[in-house]
């Protein structure tokens, strides 16, 4: 399983980049993508809807469930990576690429881990 | 195998009509379709051919042992098809003069006896055609009664982690937001959180129970005690009825409202074979509202039927799938007072015995206090040879058996979930236990053939994606040769 370095990570599977101090892209984790296997739907929020940290910003369909994704960050939704609309499995086969909605106007976060805390942290949940 | 359509031949003739036995009447040519439909045309050889190539293909409870968990797939008695094909019961219209059926609302009025006895409720509308169906009844239900009470601040319906899907939709369905309790360390609700999320908001509670793992919960008295302290009602999803139906009641449990699946606990087919039935049952203060015609038996004995006077309109036609309701009474007269807890006991004995048999090689998470089913994690294995619950359910098709119900509850990871139910013998069990530590001899030694299976199916491993995202659901007339 892989667990970029440079990204930050939510106890609930959402990494985050952040672009610059108050700007990010959101997405799934590797190991939330092999834990919900393949996906076949994503519903993806709209340009300008705003969203506290936790809250439910999107879901996704996999062939076993559906589950709520959780926005690691406060702010504003500036974008939505509307490929995955129509080709929900990229965030299988690239989950650090499949970014689900870039993030302005950032004024706080969830908790969030480094990637060594959250590799930890996804060991420690398997056990 | 060729679709029915690529068989057709044009001018193929094949008159299997009877004649016309009503006077024949001109539509409008606006109601009218100006264009053949296109039908297939083929012989009557054919046609059964194709329908038993089809049949080959499917599997149901009479081809081999179907432990689909919370599905309650038992064996359906064909003496219930009989009395589901008395000529009394199918030469009638829904709109003829009640005058005239009798007979049938008899039978409506006796069934409706004998489930308010199993339920402990006080009323039952046999309009909803299945379990879903029947939520959503069930919660309109609960909806009206705040209404009627001008209570309309209370928007939220609490469902615990462990609900069947069907749940949370259908409190969304009825316009309630739905708010997930989790369970506790021994699969039942947590009741710190329960007490924490309710209040002035709260509708209603929906509940299985025994739950999805096959536990009863035995906090259940405190649980619908919390809800109603905080003027919310109680719903029982009857799913699992079958666990507990002549020995414990939803009513004597605190329930208010609940639906039974006839089709699962009742032995009327299930399945693409159906129709299903799921009424609802509720306490007499919820009666008013009941959908569809209320039955009534007049001091000389014959039947009438009313509306319910604050009904909420008709959740279905008619009266429901009227010979379902046959079947499942024709089942309770035939098991009796007896017989229905008795085969609620046996098949609580043969989950836990084929749970017994199990618990040494595969992982059984929530293993205490078990009814009806239980529910294997395929973690462990998964970890150690890479081989997944879905291997293991596809593994299952070789060897002739269904595969269980896998994925869920959410709350077991790789879950295999087993109801045996009571209509299985011993060899029967036995052979499917035999079969799955086969599987995990196998896991270990041959993986690549678990990822694989099914080896002797007519399909193997679809494309799941695909047939989720693009299914092709009509014949393309269009497409090219």
């Amino acid at each position: 399983m892989n667990f970029p370095k440079e990204l930050k990570y939510s106890k609930s599977h959402e990494w985050v980049k952040m672009i610059d101090d108050t700007t990010a892209l959101v997405g799934l984790t590797d190991f939330a993508q092999q834990e919900l296997g393949d996906l076949v739907f994503i519903n993806l929020p709209e340009e300008g809807d705003e969203f506290d940290a936790d809250e439910v910003f999107a879901d996704v369909e996999s062939v076993k469930a559906v589950s709520d994704v959780l926005m690691p960050v406060a702010g504003a939704v500036a974008e939505i990576n509307e490929e995955l609309l129509d080709e929900p499995q990229m965030i299988n086969s690239d989950p650090y690429g499949a970014w689900l909605v870039k993030v302005e106007g950032i004024t706080g976060t969830a908790e969030l881990l480094d990637a060594d805390a959250y590799e930890a942290f996804v060991e420690a949940s398997e056990e | 195998m060729e679709l029915i359509f690529e068989k057709s031949v044009a001018g193929k003739k094949l008159a299997l009509l009877p004649d016309c036995d009503v006077p024949e009447v001109e539509f409008d040519a606006a109601l009218c379709r100006s264009s053949k439909p296109e039908l297939p045309e083929v012989s009557e050889t054919e046609i059964s051919r194709h329908y038993s190539k089809l049949a080959h293909r499917a599997y149901g409870v009479n081809d081999g042992f179907y432990p689909l968990g919370s599905c309650t797939m038992k064996y359906n008695p064909k003496v219930n098809e009989d009395a589901a094909a008395l000529e009394g019961l199918t030469d009638i219209h829904p709109l003829q003069p009640v005058s005239s059926m009798q007979g049938w609302l008899e039978l409506y009025d006796t069934a409706e006896m004998y489930l308010k006895e199993i339920t402990g409720m006080d009323a039952v509308c046999f309009q909803p055609a299945a379990g879903a169906h029947g939520e959503f009844t069930g919660i309109q239900l609960i909806k009206a009664y705040h209404v009627a009470n001008n209570d309309i601040k209370r928007n939220k319906i609490i469902v615990p982690d462990s609900a069947h899907g069907t749940n949370p939709a259908s409190g969304s369905m009825c316009g309630y937001e739905v708010v997930s309790v989790p369970s506790n360390e021994d699969g039942g609700i947590d009741l710190e959180q329960l007490a924490a999320a309710v209040g002035d908001d709260t509708a209603g509670l929906m509940l299985t129970n025994p739950n999805t793992l096959g536990i009863f919960d035995k906090n259940i008295l405190k649980i619908t005690e919390i809800i109603h302290d905080a003027g919310g009602l109680c719903y029982y999803d009857g799913a699992n009825l079958n666990a507990v139906m002549g020995i414990v009641r939803p009513g004597d449990m605190g329930f208010d409202v609940m639906h039974m699946n006839l089709h699962k606990t009742f032995s009327t087919p299930h399945g693409g074979g159906g129709p299903g039935s799921g009424p609802v049952a509720c306490k007499d203060f919820l009666a008013g509202f009941l959908p569809g015609m209320r039955i009534d038996k007049k001091a000389d004995g014959t039947y009438d039927m009313t509306a319910a006077e604050n009904t909420i309109g008709s959740v279905g036609e008619f009266y429901g799938n009227a010979l379902v309701v046959a079947k499942a009474l024709t089942y309770l007269l035939t098991l009796g007072r007896e017989g229905v807890p008795e085969a609620a006991r046996n098949a609580v004995l043969n989950a836990n015995y084929m749970k017994a048999k199990l618990e040494k090689e595969y992982d059984i998470p929530y293993d205490k206090g078990c009814l009806h089913e239980f529910v294997i994690s395929a973690v462990e294995l998964k970890k150690e040879t890479g081989v997944s619950a879905m291997d293991v359910a596809k593994s299952l098709i070789d060897y002739g058996i269904h595969p269980p119900t896998i994925y869920f509850p959410l709350i077991v990871h790789e879950a295999l979930m087993f109801e045996p139910t009571e209509t299985e013998t011993k060899e029967t069990i036995d052979n499917a236990v035999s079969v799955l530590l086969k599987i995990k001899e196998d896991a270990y030694s041959d993986p690549e053939k678990l990822h694989g299976a099914p080896h002797n199916a007519a399909i193997k491993r679809p494309d799941e994606v695909k047939a989720a995202r693009h299914p092709i659901v009509r014949y393309d007339f269009e497409k090219e040769e």
